[in-house]
């Protein structure tokens, strides 16, 4: 493949990736207010369009038309770079993650991913620590959501961000090791090589995914701190909006809040795009041999869409059911119980490992 | 390609650095250290240590430097006070940065042709065979080190238990 290609055939898949996830994230929003208003007894968005479809578009205008304050009493430059760095490292991470496998589409083959290539051998390649990379950009995210807290000058604000950077720095160790048991398992850090490593099945039709094959309780783990990574409720104390107005953005207007409010959506995703790939398998899925050929090949996008849509509505099932815990509880429970649970995990993976190895 | 983003890189940290130094306000100071961490990473990868250069964002620039930015947010360090009437900076110190910068050109120069010179992109890491150096080669070091890092953990969990007064 030479220069220009390559060049070409990059900004073709960072295009429609973004394009892609700006639409889910926009959608997500009206799922979320659908789903919940559904599950209090109420109708959601309705009026704008059928079924209230064209609702995020509207949103999108009035963001762009509202007025946009910014209160003279704040750190101005910090103030302006918070939301932009919120909102780009949290779009950032989506270039790591496999979304399919090669396509061949005018005599060029790519994978359906913006930082893979295909190498030497025809087979797909990526970065060899894209995991990392992704860990690594999550951590950076953190700066958005404190900075802007900082920088806004009002109490609420600033006790929003130090609550949002203690529980993301607190959730980020657990997440990592919760990690650790499917990385010992498939010995890489790369995202495509893991999902190359859960491709088989059990009888024909038991995917090899690593949740079936011991790592439920590392499952359980990433998913409660991926809840927390993101503040989600239950852990959605930094905009506890009885106690803190609305948190770390509470002094942001207009396109400055949508853009965190983006960021927000945006990071749901990329969490459930990692969670596919760990544990379930990212675009691979048993076979459905009964299906026509041409529904065949778009299978793999079918399978790793399914398991992202699964894990937006569990985020949102779980907004309409459970209570907002207490701030001590957060800490308690991501230290004393998901930190040694995932740690227990390592060890107990490494042990099997060692015993096949 | 290589050597331009090298100096960009480059750039980009020396002039964090710099902007560390001369800002008044201690969260820009701290941003800037960002900017270091964050260009020493990209330097490492041009290298080709990926695994290195990944470890440097997730430690520094992910956990070190939160914490650095979350003590100046509780405590809202403010501006500093430029301290007024002390003349040894200026009797003493420009002197000296002469001096120890001449000396370290020099050592530098006396030692170059000795040293092998690494290209860009030589170094290869990536995480296995750090992994192999660290558990073979420097596991006494690597052992050391971790015994140091218990007895720090300890330290910071009796400096900050409640005293039962």
């Amino acid at each position: 493949m030479s220069a220009l290609t390559f060049l070409i055939v990059a900004v073709i898949k960072i295009a429609v990736t973004l394009g892609v996830l700006l639409t889910v994230v926009a959608y997500t929003v009206w799922l979320e207010r659908k789903v919940v208003g559904r599950m209090q007894n109420r109708w959601g968005p309705s009026r704008v369009g059928p079924f209230g479809l064209l609702q995020p578009l509207a949103d999108g205008i009035k963001f762009l038309l509202k007025e946009d304050l910014t209160p003279p009493y704040v750190e101005k430059n910090i103030y302006l770079l918070a939301p932009g760095l919120a909102l780009i490292m949290a779009l950032t991470s989506i270039a790591m993650v496999p979304i399919g496998p090669i396509i061949h589409l005018f005599g060029i083959s790519t994978p359906v991913q913006i930082t893979g290539v295909v190498d030497a051998s025809g087979q797909a390649s990526d970065i060899n620590v894209g995991i990392l990379i992704v860990l690594g950009i999550t951590s950076l995210g953190v700066y958005g959501i404190a900075l802007a807290g900082w920088s806004s000058n009002s109490k609420y604000s600033l006790l929003g961000s130090l609550r949002a950077s203690a529980q993301m720095v607190s959730y980020e160790v657990s997440l990592g090791l919760s990690l650790v048991g499917v990385l010992l398992m498939s010995s890489t850090l790369s995202l495509s090589g893991i999902v190359h490593a859960q491709l088989g099945t059990w009888f024909g039709f038991i995917p090899q995914w690593y949740i079936f094959r011991g790592q439920f309780v590392a499952f359980f783990v990433y998913m409660m701190a991926a809840f927390a990574e993101t503040n989600r409720i239950p852990f959605d104390l930094p905009e506890a909006e009885t106690e803190l107005v609305a948190g770390y953005h509470t002094e942001y207007s207009a396109m400055k809040f949508a853009m965190f409010f983006m960021a927000e959506y945006a990071n749901m995703v990329t969490v459930a795009c990692i969670a596919s790939v760990m544990f379930l398998g990212g675009w691979s899925g048993p076979p459905l041999l009964f299906l026509p050929a041409a529904v065949q090949a778009f299978l793999p996008l079918i399978w790793f869409s399914s398991k992202i849509f699964f894990f937006l509505f569990l985020y949102i099932w779980i907004r309409g059911t459970l209570p907002r815990f207490r701030y001590d509880q957060l800490m308690a429970f991501g230290w004393k119980f998901l930190f040694p649970l995932a740690l227990a995990n390592v060890v107990v993976t490494a042990f099997f490992v060692a015993i096949r190895a | 390609m290589h050597l331009f983003l090298f100096l960009l890189f480059g750039s980009f940290c020396v002039g964090g650095a710099v902007n560390l130094l001369i800002q008044r306000k201690t969260i820009n100071s701290a941003l800037s250290l960002i900017v270091v961490m964050g260009s020493l990473a990209l330097i490492y990868l041009l290298l080709g240590a990926e695994f290195v250069a990944v470890v440097q964002v997730i430690i520094y620039a992910g956990a070190i430097m939160v914490l650095y930015i979350f003590v100046i947010m509780l405590l809202n360090a403010g501006e500093e006070e430029p301290s007024k009437g002390s003349n040894v900076a200026k009797i003493f110190g420009i002197p000296g940065l002469f001096t120890g910068g001449i000396i370290g050109i020099w050592v530098l120069l006396q030692h170059r042709p000795a040293e092998k010179l690494i290209p860009i992109g030589a170094l290869y890491g990536p995480a296995d065979k750090v992994g192999m150096m660290l558990f073979t080669k420097y596991l006494l070091a690597f052992e050391v080190t971790s015994i140091l890092v218990l007895i720090a953990i300890m330290g910071a969990v009796v400096l900050a238990r409640r005293s039962n007064s």
